[in-house]
């Protein structure tokens, strides 16, 4: 096996007196594409943000690309930062922006690529989204699942070697979940590598490679989606899956 | 003893408004400045100088005006600068100014939402770029009404600068009245200067309220 583009060992999370994240080992090779599921409160959602340093942790450690994170170093931060992409629940597109400017603001400030060269890689993410006409249009003119997309392509922006989905759904009209899910099934099939919070057990069925059910601050189950989902092995998991239909 | 005529008393206090919208400029302006530069220091994730901006807000918010303006005008006198009633009176108004921006902004990031801040993290930007270039730009439109509207207590509060001898409309009202025994006459003039300098101003501010 290569060498992991994630690596995680014994990371444990508090907030206040309540743990939790209780010692999380994962590796993570590159292309892989990783479903966590897991009941409200499991952690799912806090090791996701964990990876990019949204949240601080308190003990283990964690590296993207053979690059630790380390909190307190702001450049280690931006450097680490620049190799994983985030996309949120509430998209959190900037509002006074175009939609255009959204994509463009990280490669112009952070690359310090020219504006020619970040229109040109907006334009070309824009059109990879379905949203090519969109360039000039504020975010508030968008439905959400085209703010989602284009959320997305900001993210790519980056260039990202890891893209994190943090239940990137879950805020949208059931009529406009499949147009985002079928942009990252694309970047699936790209090879991008993907690790997503997601209540979209279908989805997470056809496209990941490994599902990681989390229960209680622990991985509790982990395998490929075929045995997973129809064989699972502990009780939390069958309780779990049974809750859902 | 010397007659003045209604044209004297307005044109003597038409003058010295000259040093009530001077003082009020360079209160706002310093003050803005200085206002700015702690409320970065409040964003910050360094606790001594959240803790010392707090402090800051709190002295200057938890005094009288006119405490301050004494305080500048003999205590800079006190550490052997010779001072005039002009820089006392400037120094005074942008401490004062600037305590109370910085709070009414310090709302005003408030408002911008979390996820703000958490989307231009991930996407690699640094503190410094992450306000100037997402939260700022948001907090300004939020800021903009009640920035306004505390310009008419700023303009307002210069009339207290008269009690260390700096002349603006209001010791220029003292003085004529001083000179005319006619206080009433005098002071209704000075009221209504002062309305006439705030009025469109509030009038202002609640428009950009409305509209923003």
């Amino acid at each position: 096996m290569t060498n992991p583009i994630i690596e995680i060992q014994g990371l444990r999370k508090s907030f206040g007196t309540n743990e939790v994240l209780k010692g999380i080992d994962l590796q993570v090779r590159s292309g892989e594409v990783i479903a966590i599921i897991g009941k409200s409160g499991s952690g799912k959602s806090t090791l996701l943000r964990c990876i990019n340093g949204l949240e601080t942790f308190q003990h283990g450690s964690l590296a993207v690309d053979g690059k630790h994170l380390v909190h307190d170093n702001p450049a280690a931060m931006r450097e680490l930062r620049q190799h994983v992409g985030m996309i949120f629940q509430s998209f959190n597109l900037f509002p006074h922006l175009t939609v255009g400017r959204n994509v463009m603001l990280a490669p112009t400030l952070v690359k310090k690529a020219s504006a020619d060269e970040t229109a040109a890689l907006a334009r070309k993410l824009l059109e990879r989204v379905g949203l090519a006409e969109k360039f000039d249009a504020m975010p508030d003119q968008l439905s959400g699942g085209q703010q989602q997309r284009v959320a997305i392509a900001r993210a790519l922006a980056m260039q990202p070697a890891v893209l994190l989905c943090d239940e990137i759904t879950s805020a949208l009209d059931p009529e406009l979940v499949g147009e985002v899910l079928r942009v990252v099934e694309s970047l699936a099939h790209d090879g991008m590598t993907l690790l997503m919070v997601t209540h979209e057990m279908n989805f997470a069925r056809k496209v990941s490679d490994r599902v990681i059910f989390m229960h209680q601050g622990r991985v509790h189950e982990m395998g490929d989606p075929e045995q997973l989902f129809g064989a699972p092995q502990t009780a939390e998991l069958k309780q779990f899956l049974s809750s859902l239909d | 003893m010397v007659d003045f005529t209604f044209w004297d008393i307005a044109r003597n206090l038409l003058l010295a408004v000259r040093w009530t919208i001077a003082l009020s400029l360079i209160a706002f302006i310093g003050g803005g400045v200085v206002g700015l530069v702690l409320l970065v220091a409040r964003i910050t994730k360094s606790h001594a100088a959240r803790r010392f901006v707090a402090a800051y807000v709190q002295l200057f918010q938890g005094t009288p005006l006119l405490m301050q303006l004494f305080l500048a005008y003999f205590g800079i006198a006190l550490l052997g600068v010779n001072t005039s009633p002009w820089v006392s009176a400037a120094v005074a108004l942008t401490l004062y100014t600037s305590a109370f921006l910085a709070e009414i902004w310090r709302g005003c990031v408030d408002a911008v939402p979390k996820g703000q801040w958490e989307a231009a993290q991930s996407l690699a930007l640094n503190f410094g770029e992450q306000l100037r270039y997402v939260i700022l730009p948001q907090a300004a439109r939020i800021a903009i009404a009640p920035t306004v509207g505390f310009l008419v207590q700023v303009i307002k509060g210069t009339a207290l600068a008269s009690v260390i001898g700096f002349v603006e409309l209001t010791k220029a009202g003292a003085m004529i009245t001083n000179a005319t025994f006619r206080p009433f006459l005098v002071y209704g003039c000075v009221a209504l200067l002062y309305f006439a300098l705030c009025f469109p101003i509030s009038l202002y501010a609640r428009r950009l309220e409305r509209t923003l």
